[in-house]
């Protein structure tokens, strides 16, 4: 018998034992959203491939310069603004953390290494998918519903080369930059508050900043900013360019949903990409 | 075959395009006709079935071959698909600088050609959104063409457009396509307007191709499908001209003839203009008025005594007297000329004096008389019309203007 055959038997035995309805009641709500899942994790990364492949090709540094420009510089005001109250804050809060146990003095350290190794790298990816993340999803699906991609296929020119190609390039060279600066305002930040609000010498701030802080911890920092950058240029984009394809909208509807979705999974992909990377570098 | 959501839309297609001419796929809105359309450019793939390019399967095609046959091809979109953040200079350059080696200056130098050929001079540095709906039809139709493209699809060009800027659209596309000899498929509803300009006609019907041909072999043509078809033109009025469309006027004429059995003959009068020196001179636009206003003169004049007429090509005017005789509608025609001359011609130098700033130009009305037997087809009557033309009516340069 062939694997047809083989097949309908099979389909048919548990049709007649009536497990069929029983399982797929109990195993399709969770079963399909998890194909769906892994479906589209594996376009997203075939989606990636082909971008990347594209970065490299002729024409493309004037386009990849202009997003720099505009996933980058444009992002400066935003991330210098997140990073300089995040560092208050934590200045604020480890201050009245560690001065029950007499340690005030090593606030520097403390405060470095929590935005060079975790905060700066997160935060900054954060603040970036809200901002160039969410209009890469909603340009991308505006592009698609308006044929604007359809026309630059027509025309011969690779739609992913020629949109995707230089987001992705720009996001992996702007994102450790902006981390970088994330960073160094945010212990200015902690300056701020622990120094010349709470009265932490400021020679010891100084002095821990420098003395706790390894090159390990700026490797890994801006290994994780890098691939925060891939996660969200990626998912951004995947989601507006192929937001013609959703089944639970259309039109303009569906660009609205497919940015929603774009800045959710990205934030959450980078809280999962932070866990992993971290558990690799530790 | 094609389908989406196991529905199928393109059932049973055999479809050939021939070179240099113009095809026009016609029939119900959403029977298919874009979708047929895109896959000639590779959009959308078939579920089965081939697309066949000079006799090769496209779907054989390595990949040096299908970017040669994809760069054989423009597609001009129903929406225009112009491109937002870019200004219309950009958006025409766009194909040459991503997919050519040429030098910034021939870019320029061939871009500004198109341009200017479109009349876009002035919007040159204009964005999409600051564009009227006709300027960006333009812009789209100059970035189609950039490229020299041998083969350009057309999906639905003149949608949303008013009769007059229908026409213009129409009549660039009819006008580029001699000018730079490509053979183009156009996707359009615009019955019967779009027919004037086609050298072949393909009706979709139900996802079957119904006819495809020429539209006088359609309408000598029977069959179920093709008959609903073209009655379903009956109702459609020429809109440009405010004339009856071709089938309505079939209808009309068999009618006539049928009522007054005893008037087995009737006077027919072809009234002709040089639309294509017209429109060199003039442009579009004002081409395209100077036919209405003459369409309109005629409908007018004859309609009063029992005449009715029709736009039979772009610049021929078809008008049936029943139970005139020769002599009669020979008298009709010269006061019909006199009145032409002075009411309507000589306004419309004044006009385009005014609007289009040519002072110096001609317009001769021609005319056929002929008698026509109820025996007769339509095609002799035309050619017998033909063959009589005269001037009945010009205008020519300042101060110029003679009646015939």
């Amino acid at each position: 018998m062939n694997e047809d055959v083989n097949g309908i038997i099979i389909m048919d035995l548990i049709e007649l034992s009536g497990v069929n309805n029983k399982l797929g009641r109990f195993f399709g709500p969770i079963g399909r959203p998890v194909m769906d899942l892994i479906n589209n994790l594996g376009a997203a990364a075939i989606f990636f491939f082909f971008a990347c492949v594209n970065i490299f090709h002729r024409n493309q540094a004037r386009e990849i310069i202009a997003q720099v420009f505009y996933i980058g510089a444009k992002s400066t005001g935003i991330v210098v603004l997140v990073s300089l109250f995040t560092g208050m804050v934590l200045g604020l809060q480890l201050y009245y953390t560690l001065i029950r146990f007499g340690s005030e003095g090593v606030l520097g350290s403390a405060i470095a290494l929590s935005l060079v190794r975790e905060l700066g790298p997160v935060l900054t990816a954060i603040v970036i998918t809200a901002r160039a993340g969410s209009a890469m999803a909603a340009e991308m699906g505006i592009l698609r519903i308006s044929e604007q991609i359809d026309a630059l296929y027509t025309m011969r020119i690779d739609p992913i080369r020629y949109l995707i190609s230089p987001r992705i390039a720009a996001s992996m060279i702007s994102f450790p930059f902006l981390t970088a600066f994330f960073d160094l305002v945010g212990i200015i930040g902690g300056y701020l508050t622990g120094v010349l609000l709470l009265g932490v010498n400021a020679s010891s701030y100084f002095y821990r900043v420098n003395y706790s802080l390894e090159m390990v911890d700026v490797r890994g920092g801006f290994i994780k900013s890098f691939v925060f950058a891939i996660v969200v240029s990626t998912i951004c984009c995947y989601q507006g360019y192929f937001c013609h394809m959703r089944s639970d909208s259309h039109g303009a509807k569906s660009v609205s949903l497919a940015t929603t979705s774009a800045v959710v999974i990205s934030c959450v992909l980078i809280l999962i990409a932070d866990y992993v990377v971290t558990s690799f570098i530790m | 075959m094609k389908g989406f959501n196991s529905h199928a839309v393109l059932d049973g297609i055999n479809l050939s395009i021939y070179e240099n001419q113009i095809s026009t796929i016609s029939g119900k809105s959403g029977g298919g006709k874009s979708v047929l359309l895109k896959h000639i450019i590779g959009l959308i793939q078939p579920d089965s079935g081939e697309i066949l390019f000079e006799g090769k399967p496209v779907r054989n095609m390595g990949k040096k071959e299908w970017d040669d046959y994809r760069s054989k091809i423009g597609y001009m979109f129903q929406g225009n698909a112009l491109f937002d953040s870019m200004n219309v200079f950009d958006n025409v350059a766009l194909p040459l600088v991503q997919t050519t080696n040429l030098s910034r200056k021939v870019i320029r130098q061939k871009v500004m050609n198109r341009i200017e050929e479109m009349a876009l001079t002035e919007a040159v540095n204009k964005y999409p959104s600051e564009l009227s709906g006709g300027m960006q039809k333009r812009v789209s139709l100059a970035r189609t063409l950039v490229t020299d493209p041998k083969i350009v699809l057309f999906d639905e060009p003149t949608t949303g457009q008013d009769p007059i800027r229908k026409n213009v659209i129409l009549s660039m596309i009819a006008n580029a396509r001699k000018r730079f000899g490509f053979t183009a498929v156009l996707v359009s509803h615009e019955v019967p307007d779009v027919y004037f300009i086609s050298d072949r006609i393909v009706i979709l019907w139900e996802g079957r191709i119904a006819f495809q041909g020429a539209y006088e072999e359609m309408t000598k043509l029977r069959g179920p499908v093709v008959d609903e078809f073209l009655r379903s033109l009956e109702g459609f009025q020429d809109e440009l001209t405010g004339l009856m469309s071709k089938e309505m006027f079939r209808s009309r004429y068999s009618v006539e003839l049928s009522i007054g059995k005893k008037k087995s003959r009737v006077s027919a009068i072809l009234f002709s203009i040089d639309f294509d020196s017209l429109e060199k001179e003039l442009g579009h636009e004002a081409s395209l008025y100077t036919l209405k206003a003459l369409a309109e003169y005629t409908n007018r004049y004859f309609g009063t005594i029992g005449g009715f007429s029709a736009r039979h090509s772009r610049g021929e005017i078809l008008t049936i007297l029943p139970g005139a005789e020769l002599e009669e509608a020979q008298q009709l025609l010269s006061a019909y000329s006199q009145g032409l001359q002075k009411n309507v011609l000589e306004r419309i130098r004044d006009v385009t004096r005014r609007y289009v700033g040519i002072g110096c130009f001609a317009i001769s009305v021609n005319a056929g008389l002929t008698e026509a037997n109820v025996t007769e087809e339509f095609d002799e009557i035309i050619q017998e019309a033909r063959k009589k033309q005269q001037t009945v009516a010009t205008v020519l340069c300042e101060g110029g203007g003679q009646s015939g």
